[in-house]
This record gives C-alpha cells, sequence and structure tokens, in this order.
C-alpha cells in the first residue's frame, strides 16, 4: 500500500476531493491530517491539497507556511518524500519556500474558473512519471495563480528542468491565449530542484471520473500507486 | 516603552500589479492624467521595544519573516513612539 497523507489547514477545502480521488486508486490508501497534528512518518506521499488557508490574509499560503504542519512538510521533503501542493497548496508551498518563485494575482483580475490544457514538462517527479509531453486537462478556480519570479530565479528554474507544466492550447502550444493568468512562460506548475515537491495550480482532484468532465486527474494520481509498485494502475496502463 | 511600527509592503519593481493597472485605468476614465499607479499595503504593528533602534530591529525581522514576500515584494519602516496620533 502506498499510503498518503493529505494535509488540512483552517480554510482547506479540497482534502475531501483528494482523498475521494485517492480511493479510486488500486493500491492507495489516504488519511486526511490537521495541520496541527500532522506526521508522515510511514507515510510515502503528502498532499497539500487547495482552498483558502487563513482566509488569504496577508497572502495566499502566508501564514500556513508557519504552521507545525508546513514544518512537518519540510522535514519530508528534505528526506526526499513525495509532496503534490494544488492551488493554495502550491501558494503554500512557494510562501514556504519549498518551491522556487510566488503566485500573484491574475494578470486580468479576475477569478478564474475552467478548464485548461497543461502539457507535461518534466516526467522527474513522482506524479508524472511517463506522462512528459501529454497534454491534460484540468480545472482550475483561482485568483492568485499568476507565477513570477524574479529573471534569475525564473532562468535557473527554465535550465534546471523545474518547469512542470505549462499552458498550452488545443495544438498543445503555450500561447498567450491558453494563459489563464499571465504566468511567465504560460508556467503552470513546478519542481524543486531534486523533483519530489511539485506544486500546481490546476485542481487534478476533480478530474477523476468521467462523471467530473474529465479523467486526467487519474493519470496523475494514479501514478502514486506506480511510484512505489513500479507499475502505473492497470485502469490507465 | 511603546512603538507603532508602519511597514510599507510594496511590489518590487519587476513585478507586475494588476491591481495598480486597473486602478490607473479607473482614474483614467475619470480624466486623470496619470502616468503609472502602483499598489501597495500599510500593516501598522503596536509592540514593547527597549528603544527606537531594537524596535527597528524587530519591525525588519517581521517584514523579512512574514509581512513581506521577497520573491515579489520589498518594504520599507517607519517607527515611531506610541502617542495617541500615532495610534
Amino acid at each position: 500500500m502506498t499510503r498518503v497523507a493529505i494535509l488540512r489547514y483552517p480554510g482547506t477545502w479540497s482534502e475531501r476531493d483528494f482523498a475521494h480521488a485517492l480511493s479510486l486508486i488500486p493500491g492507495v490508501e489516504s488519511e486526511v491530517q490537521w495541520h496541527e497534528d500532522t506526521n508522515l512518518r510511514g507515510f510515502d506521499a503528502a498532499i497539500v491539497p487547495g482552498g483558502f488557508s487563513y482566509g488569504d490574509y496577508l497572502r495566499a499560503g502566508a501564514i500556513a507556511k508557519l504552521s507545525p504542519g508546513t514544518k512537518e512538510l519540510r522535514r519530508f521533503a528534505s528526506e526526499g518524500g513525495a509532496i503534490l501542493g494544488s492551488c493554495n497548496g502550491f501558494q503554500i508551498l512557494c510562501e514556504a519556500g519549498l518551491l522556487p518563485g510566488a503566485l500573484i494575482r491574475n494578470a486580468d483580475l479576475a477569478y478564474r474558473s475552467d478548464w485548461v490544457r497543461i502539457r507535461v514538462e518534466s516526467d522527474r517527479t513522482p506524479f508524472t512519471n511517463g506522462l512528459r509531453g501529454a497534454v491534460l486537462r484540468m480545472p482550475i478556480g483561482n485568483g492568485e495563480g499568476c507565477w513570477v519570479a524574479d529573471p534569475e530565479t525564473n532562468a535557473r528554474v527554465e535550465a534546471a528542468g523545474q518547469v512542470a507544466f505549462r499552458y498550452v492550447d488545443e495544438r498543445g502550444v503555450a500561447t498567450a491565449a491558453a494563459n489563464p493568468n499571465g504566468s511567465l512562460g504560460n508556467i503552470a506548475g513546478v519542481t524543486n530542484e531534486t523533483g519530489n515537491v511539485l506544486g500546481l495550480m490546476p485542481h487534478p482532484e476533480r478530474c477523476v471520473e468521467a462523471l467530473l468532465g474529465g479523467t486526467d486527474g487519474y493519470r496523475m494520481l494514479g501514478n502514486l500507486a506506480g511510484a512505489r509498485h513500479g507499475t502505473a494502475p492497470a485502469l490507465y496502463r | 516603552m511603546r512603538f507603532v511600527a508602519r511597514v510599507l509592503v510594496r511590489p518590487k519593481a519587476e513585478v507586475r500589479d494588476p491591481q495598480g493597472e486597473a486602478v490607473l485605468a479607473a482614474l483614467r476614465s475619470l480624466g486623470h492624467d496619470v502616468a503609472e499607479v502602483r499598489t501597495g499595503k500599510e500593516i501598522v504593528v503596536t509592540f514593547e521595544a527597549r528603544d527606537e533602534n531594537a524596535a527597528r530591529e524587530t519591525a525588519d525581522r517581521m517584514g523579512d519573516q512574514l509581512l513581506a514576500n521577497p520573491v515579489i515584494e520589498s518594504y520599507a519602516v517607519e517607527v515611531e513612539r506610541e502617542t495617541a496620533r500615532a495610534r
């Protein structure tokens, strides 16, 4: 069994969606952990879900970065544990310094609730095995999804292969029109230097069943079983 | 003694400020000939400190640790003794 912890901060709202999504994957079991009681020992992966932790006060993720749960995430990351942050979880991981860059207000100031296409740029993460070059269709729902970094950091992230996903159009091309928020380089997600920490703005947990309008999230999350057992889940093999 | 620190947080020059751009457009719609608008926030913190230098150092630490995100923001600190006016 691959054991996955799902962190819940005050204001987190996607933890049950993640728990449901993971319940569909053979060989994966998950547990929601309150951020003050987080203990990742014995777990194979940790997920930081979306929501509005601490009401997004000050900046999205700014207060959550000080929580005991985030401290435990730092320890887990330094030991090579697999961490996935989605939406507000991505913002928290950036604020905590576990991922490069920052997420600011969308360029058009609008809250974007939509479906987007993202191209997998890196398969050096436990969540994107075998998916490099694949275009995944996923929902977004955010007001602060514009990834930015200073020019040096941005260049380093690009050169080191830390760009995990880019927004693309239906032809798989990263155009300005396909970028929902003004992110530098159409970046939808990045990894840390070692690839074990991954963040993205889209919601893989919201597209794991045909009923939800798409199953590409399963292609990503299904890797959680494959990463441990060396095979992809039968459903998507 | 008590001090009041005004921490002014601003987006760095190279970071786009969509709120500033929206305010710019709104001011122009009112007929103002505006070249640029940048928005930020002011955070007012009241606390005990030994003297003004110590208060300034503490406020700087607050800025580094939490109040500003150095990736996208810079900040400036103004410190003064707490008085009825400063409050």
